[in-house]
């Protein structure tokens, strides 16, 4: 925790410093948006400039970030779970069982096979793994919505699979933490199955139960909501922490308990706090890595970005071909599928916290700095190639 | 004619069906309200190539366009092709249990057979409400049923 600021002229510097960092954020978030892509590439690499190394070095606020990254991640979690409800969880495990697991299997392989091949460790592998595996399913919901492709006839198909995705996290997040905490074979296992265990009384609870909780968080007043919200996901990812789930669990469960209007007006009310936040957390996980230390593993970012855009491609092609999609359709399935962002960094920044091997932060931020960028890119220039594939066919 | 119906996680439900000529169409039900009205490209029926997003006074405009007239008429018909059914109109009354909560919770095809065809509020028709549609007090609720389940609506409607 930081030391209490007393002095004026500290408090002073603190606040030049914040202002100065989320005014350059606003600045690089109004370029990105102009240039049609997420702005998440340019967070870390305003990080990157303001750590150690950086060309600007912050000299006070490092800490404020560091607990502001903290927060970043349980609302982005806490945000993700309000948008699904239980229902919508089940119905799409049980519909797009086999295209979530060819995806999981499929990417989540490049990132474990490319740790193991650089003698990383199978803990680093599994980080990896997910790092690879999990598409941003901000990025792409943003992509559908701006190509207009919401209409779609496999746009449905592609959300399943985001859904399948973040499922799959409430249960790799706590495994993940579980083998980062370096416990050993029998002590990682108990471990392990304390957190899948509480994993899944939370969600029955949540699934069985929502309707309580629900009762207990509506009020007609926001002010009241929000903070009963923001409350309750803290406490419950406080929890979890203590339990080794992965505090990001707990708050994602929460989410997830609430559902219907309520999640509505909640995720409406906590947007604004979620964008701060989480451009927080991402300026903290460029902060923490060393630009140095990116150039030298670019090739390789570079080259595990060509292979997991391929896997994701084909993913999406395989899961829309499921569903009787057209040719067309099936591309620009995979092509949704393709940016990576705010999980990957998650995943990443809590190996890095764990003290993974030092390569691995500049590699997920270089890999996720470069498939963040180019995916919008990606559904952008495909739309008239795919077209005239249609035509043709 | 059949309508699709497909839950968009995250997003809302599209529900979407093919005309009489061949043409897809379809509508994207945000949850927050927006609706998009969507024409499916003939030659990669897969793709929205027309994307026509509407308010809630827009939608409500081309609904009354194109749904009241047809809702009458549809009612009308039912009376003459099946005796024994009937159609009531049933007032959300102020103190009401379901003033400000959605259909769906009232559960009145599970619990009565009856079904709820229509909507009008302030003398605009929502034809076809989905469950999460919600009650207000003013509000008229289209029954269709026979005499005893379009009377287990009213009794719901007032006493819950």
């Amino acid at each position: 925790m930081p030391a209490l600021i007393t002095s004026t002229e500290s408090v002073a510097i603190l606040f030049l410093e914040l202002g100065g960092v989320i005014l350059a954020l606003g600045l690089l978030g109004a370029f990105a948006l102009r240039v049609g892509i997420s702005p998440i590439p340019f967070y870390l690499v305003a990080g990157l400039a303001f750590g150690h190394g950086g060309v600007l070095p912050l000299a006070t606020s490092e800490d404020f970030i560091a607990v502001g990254a903290e927060l970043g991640v349980i609302l982005l979690l806490l945000t993700l779970g309000l948008e699904y409800n239980a229902d919508e969880l089940v119905t799409s495990l049980k519909s797009n069982a086999r295209g979530g697991l060819v995806d999981l299997i499929l990417n989540a392989a490049p990132g474990a096979i490319a740790a193991l091949l650089l003698g990383w460790g199978p803990v680093a592998a599994v980080a990896m793994a997910g790092v690879t595996y999990a598409t941003s399913s901000g990025i792409t919901a943003k992509v559908l919505s701006d190509l207009g492709w919401i209409g779609n006839r496999e746009t449905p198909v592609v959300l399943s699979l985001l859904v399948f995705e973040d499922l799959t996290m409430a249960l790799y997040l706590p495994i993940l933490t579980a083998l980062l905490a370096g416990a050993g074979l029998l002590t990682g296992s108990l471990t392990v199955a304390i957190a899948l265990g509480t994993v899944t009384v939370v969600l029955v609870i949540a699934l069985r139960f929502g309707n309580l909780i629900e009762k207990f968080v509506a009020s007609p007043n926001s002010e009241v909501l929000l903070l009963k919200v923001i409350g309750l996901a803290l406490l419950v990812a406080g929890i979890a922490q203590q339990l080794q789930v992965s505090a990001a669990v707990g708050a994602f469960l929460v989410g997830i308990a609430l559902s219907g209007e309520l999640a509505h007006e909640a995720r409406a009310l906590l947007m604004p706090i979620r964008d701060l936040f989480a451009a927080v957390f991402f300026v903290f996980f460029g902060l923490q890595t060393d630009p140095a230390k990116i150039w030298p593993v670019a090739g390789l970012a570079l080259a595990l970005a060509l292979v997991s855009m391929i896997t994701k491609l084909f993913t999406g092609v395989y899961a829309a071909r499921r569903a009787g999609i057209g040719r067309a359709g099936r591309v620009r399935a995979g092509i949704a599928l393709i940016p990576r962002g705010e999980f990957n960094i998650v995943i990443a920044g809590l190996a890095v916290a764990a003290g993974a091997h030092p390569d691995l932060g500049p590699l997920a931020a270089a890999y996720v700095l470069i498939l963040a960028a180019f995916g919008p890119l990606a559904a952008r220039a495909i739309q008239p190639l795919v077209t005239a594939i249609a035509n043709r066919a | 004619m059949e309508i699709e119906q497909t839950a968009l996680p995250g997003i809302g439900l599209k529900h979407e069906f093919t005309t009489h000529s061949g043409r897809r169409i379809g509508v994207v039900s945000h949850r927050t309200g927006r609706r998009d009205l969507i024409i499916y490209d003939k030659s990669d029926p897969d793709r929205a190539c027309e994307n026509v997003q509407l308010n809630d006074d827009e939608a409500d405009a081309l609904v009354e366009l194109l749904g009241a007239p047809r809702i009458v008429q549809r009612l009308n018909d039912l009376h003459r092709e099946v005796e024994g059914l009937m159609s009531v109109q049933l007032p959300i009354s102020p103190g009401s249990p379901y003033d400000g909560r959605s259909l769906g919770d009232a559960r009145i095809r599970t619990r009565t057979g009856a079904s709820v065809v229509a909507v009008v509020r302030s003398g605009q028709v929502n034809a076809s409400p989905t469950p999460d549609f919600q009650f207000l007090a003013g509000d008229v609720v289209v029954v269709v049923g026979d005499e005893d389940n379009t009377a287990a609506v009213a009794d719901i409607l007032t006493d819950g």
